[in-house]
């Protein structure tokens, strides 16, 4: 018998074939992966997603019994009443009492359920998005550094020292130089000893020449010399920001139905699932306001009501106050995702563009406002007026390139706006 | 060591604990072998063991348990779908996987304990190995020692295809090959043995033969000539029988027949369709006796480790592993479970395995009645190695099932007519209802019946090339349309001419319905 241990073979044999049976289902997989992400939570985006695709065109046709019709019969196990012409009534799946040995026939399921790793699902979802090539609002980004490793110097602090290299060197240096080696000595220390015991004076005499010699060439040529030392070489090079916070803010006073949180709810999960895939670390904050605004936890955000006016001013500055306090935009890539009816306190106008325009668009990457439940607007066909808010945001959305905005009216926009936001060709870019 | 529990004899136990070493696996390898050819007087062949990941067994499963296959999206779907069931804890893996194939590889995962692992190489590498070896299926049908060469064959053939011809157009092919594939074996004819050489020889000569020669036959054919069909009717009928005595007509081996003559086939696309049909050929013993070898299997290690545990070589504590896992492979829950999905041919094989070293050793009168040839003959594994070399599931349980056994499984028949508002027990597990039951349940396992019987009956040579299948229609159990459309698809991905598919009753040769696929141009 031959054992062999596979285990250290290369892992991952069927990843090709796994690649080549996505490619193959890429429209479906797709289109299940819209559904799958209704069922998350904003912050949730660990590990893969299970998900659930229809059987056509990955389906492995054979030819197969049809499971109804005709004259057939099964023998099953575990009978504990019945007897000879007992009817039985046909159960409704047409599965009978079971199909005995034969039901290889069942062949094909309806829904094909798998999992997706994390990186498959987000290069799936976002294939053709990237995030806007925006001009960097600032020099400062690339402030911070990092060590890396740089090969080596002769220079350096002992915390560095790089023995093996050293090592290496002193023992090339040594051999090229002839430097004695220590059994070469013992050897001729032994030999003296052995001719002084046989006292053999002359030849004990010139071993003890050569032994000298050999003593003072080790002494010039060192164990270690300065000139075998090396130190690892560090480099600082500038490290990109790989952290990124997202603020979501929304209106939640009573204009807002739940169907249009829900809608809200849906694009900031986009998004957020979006900047995990080019940020190592995204922080959520969620704002929601009314006549005053707070920062609130996600289940706060989504889930309860809240009455008063709509000044969405407070909203943006309890937001450049939270960037204050703990999103220094030198560390961190600032986003931004605005939720609203499109409400607003008419006296408040010039205090959003001035806030936005002022403050916070310089410091953020990009901010998107998304104005929910415009039904009215496509029900009757022609435009209704926008509104006041739209109406503000506009002027700034002419003046400020990393400021994005869209009207959404149901679940089914939301992928194609945030597509829209985000597709690769921009017109403008 | 610890004291053994007061055991007087000297401890000849092979391992403690779960851990297991490539040492210990080759001690109770060696006590395991003394037992299996010594006391069962199995034969296998030269035996490997291979100790991989359960990663590496999810790799295996989606490659149909070959070590080695081409690339196909299939088998990336079957990983994923494996891969599903095994995350989210709905299904543990199989234990084992065993190949076909001289040497026997038998693929034991690292996780196993060390018990299981015992279990494992009793199960694979004796029980599956023997019948690998001695089966009268596997001995005619596929080549043991051939089978990973040809793999690699197969593999590079594909890959090389691909990269001359584009991996779209290979999958094209290779779908429809898969689509076919059950209707690509020989049934009765036993096939020549595959040698390496030879493929690789006859690929090459079918290239230089492509390149030097068109085939007359087909050239000559002009689709949608005008003939006279007056004067020439009659001739005209001669001459198609003619044609299809000269094409082997009727051929139930769908995909031979397509490498052989499908008219516009490119040679490799033929070399493809050949590799897919010498693959379902060599999965077909294994279709036929899935019953026969799980039953050997579990019967092996059922009897190596209960005499390993006689022995002393094994601890109490593993024997009960040993028993709590066999327990969980051969149970059968009855039609009325949650549970229930079809007779489990682990449970059904080893009853009968169980069933008939009783009826040799400890017969009663019923066995004598019903089986007096081996009633007593007190050679029960002699018995047993007779019918796992010479039986598939059919004739196994046609010949084995005893009434005893119908009574433990309460068995019963249930008779399902489209016309009838109702099901109706036919039989049950008494003296009228054991030959009906039996006799049942053995059709039950043959081949033919559940798979569709389709043959390509004629060819329309003069005319359009229109290619007629028939099914046989058994008891008026029709194909399932959509997935006939669909295979009618994957047919014309290949004939590229018009098909078209009767289902023709069986008894009265009426012709009940008919599906059709039109010509691609």
């Amino acid at each position: 018998m031959n054992i062999i241990d596979r285990r250290p073979n290369p892992k991952g044999k069927s990843l090709a074939n796994r690649q080549r049976f996505i490619d193959r289902a890429r429209g479906e997989v797709k289109k299940a992966l819209v559904d799958a992400l209704k069922r998350r939570k904003v912050g949730e985006t660990d590990g893969g997603e299970k998900i659930s695709i229809p059987n056509r065109g990955i389906a492995e046709p054979v030819f197969h019994r049809a499971a109804h019709g005709g004259r057939r019969d099964y023998v099953v196990p575990g009978n504990k009443k019945y007897v000879v012409g007992d009817r039985i009534e046909r159960p409704p799946s047409g599965e009978g009492g079971g199909r005995g040995a034969s039901n290889e026939d069942g062949g094909e399921q309806d829904a094909f359920e798998f999992v997706l790793s994390k990186e498959e699902f987000l290069n799936l979802f976002f294939e053709d998005l990237e995030l806007p090539d925006l001009i960097k609002t600032r020099l400062k980004e690339t402030e911070a550094t990092q060590l890396t490793r740089a090969g080596y110097s002769v220079a350096g602090t002992p915390a560095n020292l790089n023995l093996v290299r050293t090592m290496r060197n002193s023992l090339a240096r040594r051999i090229s130089l002839h430097r004695p080696r220590p059994h070469e000595l013992a050897a001729l220390e032994r030999q003296i000893e052995a001719a002084l015991a046989a006292d053999d004076a002359e030849s004990a005499g010139q071993s003890k020449l050569e032994l000298e010699h050999l003593q003072r060439r080790a002494r010039r040529v060192g164990f270690i010399d300065p000139v075998d030392v090396r130190y690892n070489r560090f480099d600082r090079v500038p490290k990109p920001n790989t952290q990124a916070v997202m603020f979501c803010l929304m209106d939640v006073s009573g204009s807002m139905t739940e169907a249009m949180k829900d809608l809200a709810k849906r694009f900031f999960l986009l998004l957020h699932v979006f900047l995990t895939r080019r940020y190592k670390q995204v922080d959520i904050v969620f704002i929601r306001h009314t006549s005053n605004a707070q920062e609130v936890d996600e289940e706060t955000f989504f889930h309860s009501r809240e009455t008063g006016g709509t000044i969405v001013s407070t909203a943006l500055e309890e937001m450049m106050r939270v960037v204050r306090a703990r999103y220094s935009p030198d560390n961190w890539n600032i986003y931004a995702a605005q939720a609203s009816d499109g409400d607003n306190y008419t006296e408040d106008s010039d205090r959003c563009s001035q806030l936005l325009g002022g403050e916070i668009l310089p410091l953020s990457q990009y901010f998107a406002y998304i104005e929910v439940g415009a039904e009215a607007t496509l029900r009757h066909g022609f435009p209704s007026p926008p509104t006041d808010l739209w109406r503000t945001y506009s002027q700034i959305a002419e003046q400020h390139r990393n400021f994005a905005m869209r009207k959404v009216a149901d679940q089914t926009q939301i992928f194609p706006v945030f597509h829209e936001l985000f597709a690769k060709q921009r017109e403008h870019a | 060591m610890a004291a053994d529990g007061g055991i007087a004899t000297p401890n000849r136990l092979l391992f403690e604990g779960p851990e297991w070493d490539f040492e210990k696996i080759r001690r109770v390898y060696g006590a395991i072998e003394e037992i299996a050819l010594g006391e069962l007087g199995l034969d296998v062949y030269p035996n490997q063991v291979e100790v991989i990941t359960s990663e590496q067994m999810l790799d295996a499963y989606a490659s149909i348990g070959l070590p080695l296959m081409y690339r196909h999206w299939s088998f990336g779907k079957r990983f994923a779908r494996e891969e599903a069931l095994y995350r989210h804890g709905l299904q543990g893996l199989a234990y084992e996987i065993v190949i076909n194939s001289s040497p026997c590889i038998s693929y034991i995962m690292e996780e196993n304990s060390m018990t299981m692992q015992a279990l494992v190489i009793a199960h694979a590498a004796f029980g599956h190995n023997h019948f690998f070896k001695n089966n009268y299926l596997f001995r005619q049908w596929t080549d043991a020692t051939g089978i990973l060469d040809y793999l690699t064959f197969a593999r590079d053939f594909v890959a090389h295809a691909e990269e001359s011809h584009s991996a779209e157009a290979v999958e094209r092919v290779l779908d429809a090959a898969h689509a076919l594939m059950n209707h690509g074996v020989h049934r009765y004819d036993r096939p020549a043995k595959l040698n390496l050489e030879d493929e690789r020889r006859r690929q090459e000569e079918r290239r230089r033969h492509f390149e030097s020669n068109y085939d007359d036959i087909w050239r000559t054919a002009i689709i949608g000539e005008q003939r006279d069909e007056e004067q020439e009717g009659q001739s005209r009928e001669k001459r198609r029988a003619e044609i299809r005595r000269k094409l082997g007509l009727p051929e139930e081996n769908l995909l031979y027949f397509l490498e052989k003559r499908a008219p516009r086939l490119e040679p490799w696309q033929r070399e493809l369709v050949r590799i897919a049909r010498h693959i379902s050929q060599y999965f077909y013993p294994q279709k036929q006796t899935r019953l026969l070898n799980e039953g050997c299997a579990t019967f092996c290690h059922y009897e190596i480790m209960t005499r390993l545990h006689e022995k002393g070589m094994i601890s109490d504590g593993s024997f009960l592993e040993v028993l709590h896992s066999h327990t969980g492979v051969v149970s059968q829950p009855e039609f009325d479970d949650r549970r229930y999905n079809g007779i489990n041919p682990y449970a059904l094989g080893f009853a009968m395995m169980r069933d008939i070293k009783r009826i040799c050793l400890e017969p009663e009168d019923e066995d004598r009645e019903w089986f007096p040839d081996i009633a007593g003959n007190g050679d029960p594994y002699g018995t047993l190695r007779h019918a796992w070399a010479n039986y598939r599931d059919e004739s196994f349980v046609l010949q084995y099932l005893s009434p005893r056994l119908i009574r433990e499984f309460r068995l019963f028949k249930v008779l399902d007519e489209e016309s009838a508002d109702a099901l109706v027990v036919d039989a049950i597990h008494d003296e009228r209802g054991y030959r009906e039951i039996r006799r049942a349940l053995a059709r039950h396992y043959d081949l033919a019946r559940h798979e569709p019987d389709i043959q390509i009956r004629d060819v329309d040579l003069e005319g359009d090339r229109c290619l007629v299948l028939s099914h046989a229609v058994h008891d008026g159990v029709l194909l399932d349309e959509p997935s006939a459309k669909a295979v009618l698809e994957q047919l014309g991905e290949l004939w590229r001419y018009g098909i078209r598919l009767e289902e023709v009753d069986a008894a009265t040769d009426r012709i009940v319905k008919s599906h059709e696929l039109p010509a691609r141009l």
